[in-house]
């Protein structure tokens, strides 16, 4: 089958490899209709995530079609239409029982070298480093899917793609953004980042009863989406004005209620701070550039929320620890626990509350995903989300 | 989920004590004789050499690869890797210069270097002239390393003892899992189903109530078997085996099965000790190469784990191989992979 291979930093290929197998009497294997280019994904382009090999398949965002079921699987059929979440959890052990299903302790084979680096293991992800498992991605023809009777979401006919698609990771990501900042009527709620997980943190804040939500990027095209396609009540260019400045004028002095990054460790920033980030990571004595963190822990309200669903991947400098102490502020974190939120959402979607295909702005055949990283990475054309056929 | 210490074993006695009893590390008198000042002096400089050579490494790999003749391109992530290994390396021994562990670990770096200007030298790319060189100065320094090492090798054995570095390998390692005590005891019991987990493990032979026949797989593709028996088994509770005296590989341990707090399962506790095939030189390889003994016996609990919860060892595209492969299905089915 043909996949989209890591080669080396900023390269990847579209490659002839073997067909997925059944290794697991719990795996499903699928034929992909459609997959996604995440901006998690740029992360491990442009090689800021350890433990990449070439010839890793990415993606981690797909749907499609079950072609064979393994004899564990009882709830899917050949020929089911199903939608993939991007973490893969057994079901069985204390964290999915808890419905942390994103810290599943079983999925990870690799769970040493997780350990080595965080202190415990996350669950295994899809495409995503041989830290979290070493489970080929589904940027491909083809995907072999663990615990298929725990993973996928079973879609109807009548709903396309491009409207379910994004139950894989981002909307479901989005939705926990705004989830964990436990909403109460009147909140204003800022999102650092308007990537397509910043859009969907944003129209899931109002989904959950925000009153006002606030969007900060330095694109004027992303800016301009967040108000008209998620409805953001106002947006700031952090290259053009002071975020902390202009929060404060927007929220009566107090800051907004909770903050959402949906940045992540590649944030940019103004000259002088994000030469000092950039320079500290270059030398690896950090790994991750923690900007629009930083700014959203000093602008939030006292004693309001900070929801982080960017990726971190490692250590972070220049911390404020004091004024995460000194005014009670919450941090809340986590990769997706997304079999809590596939099912209501995809009810949301047939329900015409929301139809998430309003981030896709390109789309692409899979032999093309090379040009597609390429125009993700340097924003070209006004690049939001872009979408591979792969069948 | 684990603990691991690698330290003198205590003795029989302190094996028949109550588990918690042996969690804290071996004590520090303070009072042993201090060690040759010329052996700990070599091994202080030997330290610095790693954290410049470390530094340099990661700071500039294309100036480093030009210099020792190898092609940048090729080389720059491994002599940055290498970097950090010279950095961690040179920082555990300045940590603790009186020992001779981080030594061993240097020589076995070394050991990796030469393996790699070996294969560098074959490089249609590499400056030959240069990498023989730079060969030449590794070995220099592996004599310097080994030097140091046996020097402070040597010192009386309670200083050894009393540091905690010791050729014996001593593991505790503990997972919880979502079973009863007495299903977790019952599958470990049935000693012949240790291999389903235990990736090192051949076969389990019962030879009787309390005797067995192991077969295991040892680093560089050699097998070693032993015989064991059984000398302390409370059902639902605790087993605890020891190998007989004529064994390739000495070793004792025990496995305790707890109930967890809040209905979580058992919380399954395993210590082993034993000496290891080619002494602390051959742990410090090992090491290196990924196959350090806690390590080994932490995946096996995890692997126990996936068994008795989801009722398989879990794969995926890359783990069903042996040594790195890249996360993309494999052309040969699992079967013929491992």
């Amino acid at each position: 089958m043909k996949a989209n291979c890591w080669e080396g930093k900023r390269k990847v290929r579209v490659e002839e490899v073997p067909d997925p197998k059944i290794l697991n009497s719990r795996d499903a294997i699928v034929k992909i209709t459609s997959t996604a280019i995440c901006g998690s994904d740029l992360h491990l382009y442009n090689g800021f995530i350890p433990t990449m090999e070439k010839g890793d398949i990415l993606g981690h965002e797909f749907m499609g079609e079950v072609m064979e079921v393994g004899r564990g699987v009882k709830n899917l059929k050949v020929g089911d239409r199903v939608v993939v979440p991007f973490t893969i959890s057994c079901g069985n052990c204390s964290m999915c029982k808890r419905e942390m299903f994103s810290l599943c302790e079983n999925s990870n084979p690799n769970a040493w070298i997780a350990e080595k680096l965080m202190g415990h293991s996350p669950a295994g992800l899809f495409g995503y480093t041989h830290m979290l498992g070493g489970y080929a991605g589904g940027q491909a023809e083809y995907a072999r899917v663990p615990f298929a009777d725990v993973g996928p979401l079973k879609v109807p006919a009548g709903v396309p793609d491009d409207q379910v698609l994004f139950l894989s990771d981002i909307f479901p990501t989005g939705y926990m953004g705004a989830d964990m900042c436990n909403i109460k009527p009147g909140d204003i709620i800022a999102v650092w980042g308007c990537g397509p997980v910043g859009l969907f943190a944003i129209a899931s804040a109002y989904l959950l009863g925000a009153e006002r939500v606030i969007a900060i990027d330095r694109f004027p095209y992303r800016l301009e989406m967040a108000r008209n396609r998620a409805q953001a009540w106002e947006t700031i260019n952090y290259e053009e004005e002071s975020v902390l400045e202009r929060l404060k004028e927007l929220t009566g002095g107090r800051g907004p209620d909770a903050c959402i990054d949906a940045v992540g460790m590649e944030a940019h920033g103004h000259a002088a701070i994000y030469a000092y980030d950039r320079a500290k990571q270059a030398v690896m004595l950090e790994s991750d550039r923690p900007i629009a963190l930083r700014e959203a822990i000093l602008a939030c309200r006292s004693g309001g929320t900070v929801s982080v669903i960017g990726v971190y991947g490692g250590f972070i400098d220049k911390f404020p620890m004091g004024t995460v102490m000194n005014r009670s502020l919450t941090i809340r974190s986590g990769q997706t626990h997304m079999q809590r939120y596939m099912k209501p959402l995809l009810e949301r979607v047939e329900q015409g509350e929301i139809d998430p295909s309003f981030v896709i702005t390109h789309r692409l055949p899979l032999d093309q995903a090379p040009e597609g990283y390429d125009m993700f990475l340097h924003k070209r054309d006004n690049c939001e989300k872009v979408v591979l056929s792969a069948n | 989920m684990t603990t691991m210490t690698t330290r003198a074993g205590p003795s029989r006695e302190a094996l028949s004590r109550s588990p918690g009893a042996m969690d804290g590390p071996a004590p520090r008198n303070g009072k042993h004789q201090e060690s040759g000042p010329d052996g700990e002096r070599m091994a202080r400089g030997l330290g610095w050499f790693s954290i410049g050579l470390g530094l340099a490494e990661i700071v500039a790999p294309s100036a480093m690869a030009r210099l020792i003749g190898i092609d940048e391109r090729d080389n720059e992530n491994r002599l940055q890797a290498f970097g950090v290994r010279e950095m961690a390396n040179g920082v555990g021994i300045l940590s603790q210069p009186k020992s001779a562990a981080w030594l061993w670990t240097r020589v076995a770096g070394d050991v990796m270097d030469l393996a790699a200007l070996g294969a560098a030298y074959n490089s249609p790319r590499a400056r030959r002239d240069r990498v023989a060189v730079a060969a030449l100065t590794v070995a220099g320094v592996t004599c310097l390393d080994i030097l140091a090492a046996r020097r402070l090798s040597q010192q009386p054995a309670r200083r050894a003892a009393a540091d905690g570095h010791d050729s014996r390998i001593h593991v505790v390692k503990v997972v919880t899992i979502g079973s009863s005590p007495r299903e977790v005891y019952d599958f470990w019991r049935n000693l012949e189903n240790l291999p389903q987990f235990m990736e090192h493990l051949e076969s389990v032979q019962v030879l009787d109530g309390t005797r067995s026949r192991w077969k295991a797989r040892a680093p560089a593709g050699s097998t070693i078997e032993w015989e064991s028996e059984i000398v302390e088994d409370r059902p639902g509770e605790l087993i605890s085996w020891r190998s007989l005296p004529a064994s390739e590989v000495l070793n004792s341990g025990q496995v305790w099965f707890t109930a967890a707090p809040g209905s979580r399962g058992t919380e399954v506790k395993v210590e082993l000790r034993y000496d290891p095939p080619g002494g602390k030189l051959g742990v410090a390889i090992a090491k290196m190469f990924g196959e350090e003994p806690g390590q080994q016996i932490g995946s096996d609990l995890r692997r126990l784990k996936q068994v008795l919860e989801t009722g398989e060892v879990v794969h995926s595209d890359a783990s069903i191989h042996r040594g790195m492969h890249p996360a993309q299905p494999s052309a040969a089915g699992r079967g013929e992979t491992r």
